[in-house]
């Protein structure tokens, strides 16, 4: 077995006592899962395999059903993509809309530099086609709009 | 009044849609935006708002405002006529669960109070996942301190100490709105406690079991009804699950005389008002609050002012992803509960989606299942399964002539196979087979995702059928 550098075992410990701290925050609260995934979701961009057994041995759950709660949701990710993110509406209002006619323009620009993602809805339904980047918002979007906003995350 | 937005008001008089090189001309009054007095505004003034009197007009956040224009009213005047004759007055106001059943509100609030437990809950549905609706987007930016409010007077009724709010994480404006809010407002719900829950993306969650299966940190798997959540609902205990807008109407409804008037509002056993959502490709959308009673064709051509694009309107989806598309040919459909089912359609929770001439009914039919693939819990197998073998019949009966037929697949061929069909499929076979797998969905699926899809699938066909092969008979 490959031994694991000094510096390498610091991180790991480091990244599971920040995992437990966020724990520790919520470990009060009602059913505290969902709001321990997604605090850890945000700090570190998914809750991966590590994450998942710190999580299931501090709540007395099994590592199975940590593991089908973060498949179960899109929000969650086992893995982390560090590029930017722009989710696009596809659902009914903004197609008719026009926003499938930007689609291709939109991939285009992201290429694989910026992770596309198809959202349905963002309740920005008389004044589509919407995107969300973060928790910034942006409606009436048109194709040259779109392809700017891709461009410039 | 979204398309007139950014607004700028002045003294009650609007400028829109302002762009930062209008402020100067604006300022001196000669801005060529001027719409003349906001509240004047036909789509303002056509409205009858009892839930929405207050947005937009108040700063959402501050309560010296929200006491100023009426609000804890009904809460005050609740704690002093005790949960009987709360319970009485909501049963008397016909107020029906906004989310898109339409069950009666008190019905369900009577049934959680009666239930013996000595922890109820209070839930709060807004997970508002559908497509062309953001009523409840808009009330909790807009008032949050009225759903509040309603959760507040849900507790007293029911005997609950501890409410919950399901907000979707597509929503982060209305998240930090609803954060604020519940801090704020600690006190004067007191000894009731809200604590706010995020979403994760899952569409189904919006639905009351896998909500509450959400909340309890699980997947959000849909529940087998009975038992209803109303006897073992959250963590097992009877729980009050309502829609953002039936919570937000009970403080109005609370208020002196406000469920007779609240009654006096309507059709049939629609009553009260409605806040309608005009989306998709219109030219004035927004959230119009009006009695039931309303034609689309007045609310699309009248308030709506036709499509945004100015092509013919072709259809209309009303209540979301899986409300029925509305030809134009029913337009002066009575925007009600019942006159809708009838025609064999739903209002859900009031959104209307309109489309131009250049929608493809074919394909809207085909995201229909898409969609529903997509978001199923995967809990039971009519959605989980009937959603993909939807998206692939109505591809191939998109994809071929109506004489031609199709071909027996190599595994179909084996002789093992005895009830495997030995000859080609035809198109009218597909449609069968189409009209069957609608059926079996509705019929067998646990929850209105799988059970709603056919309304889509079915009027497209119905009304469009040109739209699902260049020679169909109609």
């Amino acid at each position: 077995m490959e031994r694991q550098s000094e510096p390498a075992i610091r991180i790991v410990v480091d990244l599971q006592r920040k995992v437990l701290e966020i724990i520790a925050v919520r470990l009060g609260e009602e059913a505290p899962l969902l709001p321990i995934l997604h605090d850890v979701q945000a700090a570190f961009g998914c809750v991966d395999e590590a994450a998942q057994t710190t999580i299931a041995d501090a709540l007395n759950l099994s590592r199975a059903e940590v593991h089908g709660v973060v498949s179960f949701y899109h929000d969650f990710t086992s893995s982390a993509d560090l590029r930017p993110a722009l989710h696009l509406c596809r659902a009914e209002a903004c197609q008719a809309r026009g926003v499938e006619r930007m689609v291709a323009a939109a991939e285009a620009a992201a290429g694989q530099r910026v992770e596309l993602k198809t959202t349905y809805c963002l309740g920005l339904c008389s004044v589509g086609p919407a995107a969300r980047v973060g928790d910034g918002l942006h409606a009436r979007l048109d194709e040259t709009g779109l392809v700017k906003l891709v461009q410039s995350l | 009044m979204h398309w007139l937005e950014p607004l700028v008001e002045i003294g009650g008089t609007g400028f829109g849609p302002a762009t930062p090189d209008d402020i100067a001309a604006i300022l001196v009054g000669t801005s060529l935006k001027a719409i003349g007095k906001i509240a004047d505004h036909p789509f303002i003034a056509l409205q009858q708002r009892l839930s929405f009197a207050r947005a937009g007009l108040t700063r959402p956040l501050s309560l010296a405002d929200y006491a100023r224009t009426g609000g804890w009213a009904g809460l005050k005047r609740a704690r002093a006529i005790g949960a009987n004759r709360l319970l009485a007055e909501v049963l008397q106001s016909g107020l029906r669960g906004r989310g898109g059943a339409g069950f009666p509100a008190g019905t369900k609030w009577q049934t959680v109070a009666n239930a013996p437990a000595s922890t109820k809950y209070v839930v709060c549905n807004a997970d508002e996942g559908d497509s062309g609706t953001f009523a409840d987007r808009m009330m909790m930016e807009g008032d949050p301190f009225q759903l509040i409010e309603g959760m507040a007077i849900a507790g007293l009724a029911v005997g609950a100490g501890q409410g919950y709010i399901y907000v979707r994480s597509e929503y982060p404006r209305a998240i930090a709105k609803l954060r604020d809010a519940i801090s704020f407002a600690t006190e004067h719900i007191a000894p009731f406690r809200i604590e706010l829950r995020v979403g994760a993306g899952a569409y189904v969650c919006g639905e009351e079991t896998s909500l509450l299966n959400s909340i309890e940190g699980k997947r959000g798997e849909v529940r087998v009804k009975p038992p209803l959540p109303a006897l073992e609902g959250l963590f097992g205990c009877p729980t009050v699950v309502n829609n953002v807008l039936t919570l937000a109407a009970i403080p109005h409804i609370l208020a002196e005389g406000g469920a007779s008037l609240y009654d006096s509002l309507g059709i049939e056993r629609s009553r009260g008002t409605m806040p309608i959502q005009l989306a998709g490709n219109i030219r004035h959308g927004g959230l119009f609050e009006t009695a039931f009673g309303i034609s689309l064709r007045e609310l699309i051509y009248d308030i709506g002012g036709g499509t945004f694009s100015g092509r013919p309107v072709k259809a209309v989806q009303v209540g979301g992803p899986l409300g029925s598309y509305i030809h134009p040919s029913q337009f002066d459909l009575p925007f009600g509960y019942e006159a809708y089912s009838q025609a064999d359609a739903l209002i859900g929770h009031g959104g209307v989606v309109v489309f131009d001439d250049t929608a493809d009914m074919g394909a809207m039919a085909r995201f229909a299942f898409q969609f529903c693939a997509a978001e199923s819990c995967g809990k039971c197998t009519p959605c989980r399964i009937g959603s993909t073998r939807g998206v692939e019949l109505i591809d191939r009966i998109r994809a071929r002539p109506s004489t031609a037929s199709g071909r027996v697949g190599a595994v179909e061929s084996f002789p093992q196979m005895h009830n495997a069909r030995k000859v080609p499929s035809t198109r009218s076979d597909d449609l069968t087979l189409l009209e069957d797998l609608c059926e079996t969905m509705r019929d067998a699926s646990l929850c209105a995702l799988g059970g709603f899809t056919p309304y889509p699938v079915r009027s497209a066909l119905r009304n469009w059928p040109e739209d699902f092969g260049p020679d169909f008979a109609r």
